[in-house]
């Protein structure tokens, strides 16, 4: 399906990440926002709470966050796609509710523009350090999906792609932006409409009476029904059968589990995007994500320029983290350096899967700022050595 | 011929025996309820129940309606997100005592201010069932519960006086002793356009009655019609709750306001003029 041009604003932008982000999120079809104020991410909704009427949207800034990551759940189940818009703290707050998205598979994004923490932290300032808090925060066994764009324009191109992917497995679909690109301004290309791949909901054929909200029929993402089409389903937070209702017992749990981590767990491939250069012939590879990845350019570059063979892998995705990948090139020899603005959490995925056969460092950073491309580029040299 | 419980085409008989025990006043909820929603003029398919988490909050998944079982504390704010993105479904939220005023607290007196199209009711056992008994912010001074084994020594929350200071249109108290009036004040409290709040008094003889010595469920109920009296109109300020005290029942308020939608398509129109479509609804 292509996207609704009344939500398109076609042409060639001044944009910053936290705007465009909201652009994104009305070209993907957006048309429910709860938020509560945030710093650095407040942009966002206050775009939405301006565009929004014009386009037939509704923006609600709730009471706080626990109250908006649970408000756009219920506007999802009434036929909306919707998202909410926070960081670092109001991100804890949400946890429990990314749980109930990923238990009843309502498909819904979450946007974080990333700040420094731990608690109040840096409020205006970048840090990467939730990446973790979003594929682990809530309690329970799970799976999500992360997008870490780079830029305005990827803040743009990825919320549509996060709403889609939203729709296809029927998962909370994470936005992680950091306060860096939240705020820079750079050019943002909205295309025409119809230039746009929309992933629309898929609804059931099912007769009210007939339908079972959580039979797959050996796929892995049931088909949705919404409020109001006579079907009186139900739906539970509970460990629930196929009917949707409550089975409190180890056979129940399994299965539920069981699909709702496998559905992305297989499908992990086709999810996974990477934007890698110069990965062919080199003998360290620079793994980064979001601001970072811009900062190691220039690291990169200095190493190069002593003749050292780098490479350069982006994270579009953090999550499903590309393991194949990784371990691919870990079987060829490849050494790994991973500057992350936090002490350590992707890397812990980095480590895990190149398991000791080749060299991996971590270059980390507190937050704050960015890091020194004179520190990543020693990282660099060591890592050949 | 064979006579047909009234109710039962609205309840998921597939999910009875319902976990409710002998003597709780939920089963007599959910038969008042349906009774209620079954002579109001909205399609029965616009209706959506939505509950928090606790014995109160089982009750949407027993409703053979669309329903919704949410998260502790939040039934409101999702009725908030599903009323908004299809404001002509019919969204009522049935929960407790704790699950609404304890750790849902902030998100009543929310939705009241903003006066968001919904029905709020609230079965007040003054305990937490489902966990064992333990006090709520509705718990009177003295009634012993699990965490308060010396009995109880804060202030409970008058919901009827919290209500109205908040917002609410509509605003009533009635026991499980008082089927007809429940009834009555339930499918007004639906049809009323604004938030709308029903208290409903109930026993827990298991986990309330029993440690404060109020007999069993019968004993509950006997009790709830000799100690109520019904004054319509009272001054919600004089209408909180004693341990052992008087039960003022009766409709307290009933009143206009603009909705939430209403007010936000007024000032749409007004600052965007005749380009603004009013909101009906992302659909």
């Amino acid at each position: 399906m292509k996207a609704d041009p009344k939500g398109v604003m076609t042409g060639a932008h001044f944009l910053d990440g936290d705007h465009a982000c909201c652009e994104g999120a009305l070209a993907a079809g957006c048309r429910f926002v709860a938020g509560y104020p945030i710093t650095p991410s407040t942009e966002v909704v206050e775009r939405i709470a301006a565009r929004f009427p014009a386009v037939g949207g509704m923006f609600i800034q709730m009471e706080d966050e626990i109250a908006s990551s649970i408000a756009i759940q219920g506007a999802v189940w009434a036929g909306a796609k919707a998202m909410t818009v926070t960081s670092g703290p109001g991100f804890s707050l949400m946890m429990e509710h990314i749980g109930l998205a990923a238990m009843l598979e309502t498909p819904c994004v979450f946007v974080n523009v990333q700040r420094g923490g731990p608690s109040t932290g840096l409020p205006t300032l970048p840090g990467q350090a939730d990446m973790m808090q979003a594929r682990w925060g809530s309690h329970g066994d799970y799976e999500v999906i992360a997008f870490c764009p780079n830029s305005p324009q990827e803040c743009f191109d990825l919320t549509i792609e996060a709403f889609n992917m939203a729709e296809i497995y029927r998962v909370p679909v994470m936005l992680m932006l950091d306060e860096c690109v939240g705020h820079m301004t750079e050019k943002v290309v909205i295309p025409e409409a119809d230039a746009i791949e929309i992933a629309e909901r898929r609804f059931t054929g099912a007769k009210p009476g007939e339908y079972l909200p959580y039979e797959t029929n050996g796929n892995w993402v049931p088909p949705m029904v919404k409020a109001g089409d006579g079907h009186y389903f139900h739906m539970t937070g509970l460990t629930h059968d196929e009917r949707g209702y409550p089975v409190m017992n180890a056979e129940a749990q399994e299965k539920c589990v069981h699909r709702i981590v496998n559905k992305i767990r297989e499908n992990a491939d086709a999810i996974v995007r990477l934007r890698e250069a110069e990965i062919e012939d080199a003998d360290v590879v620079v793994v980064s994500y979001g601001i970072t990845s811009r900062v190691a350019l220039k690291a990169i570059s200095m190493a190069q320029a002593e003749g050292i063979k780098v490479g350069h892998m982006r994270l579009v995705t953090a999550w499903p983290f590309p393991e194949n990948r990784i371990r691919r090139l870990a079987d060829q020899g490849k050494a790994f350096v991973m500057p992350e603005l936090n002490y350590g959490q992707m890397y812990l995925e980095l480590e895990r899967v190149v398991q000791g056969r080749t060299r991996s460092l971590l270059v980390p950073h507190g937050g704050g700022t960015v890091h020194d491309p004179e520190v990543i580029y020693r990282k660099i040299k060591e890592a050949v050595q | 011929m064979e006579p047909k419980n009234p109710v039962v085409d609205y309840l998921r008989m597939d999910r009875i025996p319902h976990i409710w025990c002998p003597g709780c006043g939920l089963g007599t909820v959910v038969n008042c309820f349906v009774r209620a929603i079954k002579t109001c003029d909205i399609p029965r398919d616009l209706i959506s129940v939505v509950s928090g988490i606790g014995c109160t909050g089982r009750m949407a998944g027993y409703l053979k309606l669309d329903s919704f079982h949410t998260t502790h504390g939040r039934p409101i704010p999702f009725a908030t997100g599903l009323k908004l993105a299809n404001p002509k479904l019919k969204v009522i939220v049935c929960s407790g005592d704790g699950d609404l005023f304890s750790i849902g607290g902030n998100h009543f007196i929310h939705a009241a201010r903003r006066n968001t199209d919904m029905t709020i009711i609230c079965v007040n056992n003054f305990t937490y069932g489902m966990t064992g008994g333990q006090v709520t912010p509705t718990t009177p001074i003295e009634a012993i519960a699990s965490t308060t084994p010396y009995g109880n020594t804060e202030e409970p929350f008058n919901l009827s006086h919290l209500a109205e200071s908040a917002g609410a249109v509509y605003v009533a108290r009635w026991t499980t002793f008082h089927v007809r009036q429940l009834i009555k004040s339930i499918k007004e409290a639906v049809q009323k356009s604004g938030f709308s709040f029903v208290e409903i008094i109930s026993p827990c003889p298991t986990l309330y009655g029993r440690r404060n010595k109020l007999g069993d469920g019968l004993e509950m109920m006997r009790a709830f019609k000799e100690k109520s009296t019904v004054r319509n109109g009272a001054d919600t300020r004089e209408v909180g709750l004693d341990f052992k005290g008087g039960i003022v029942c009766g409709k307290f308020i009933d009143r206009e306001r603009p909705t939430y939608l209403e007010r936000y398509n007024e000032r749409m129109t007004a600052r965007l003029g005749a380009s603004y479509k009013p909101y009906e609804g992302v659909l």
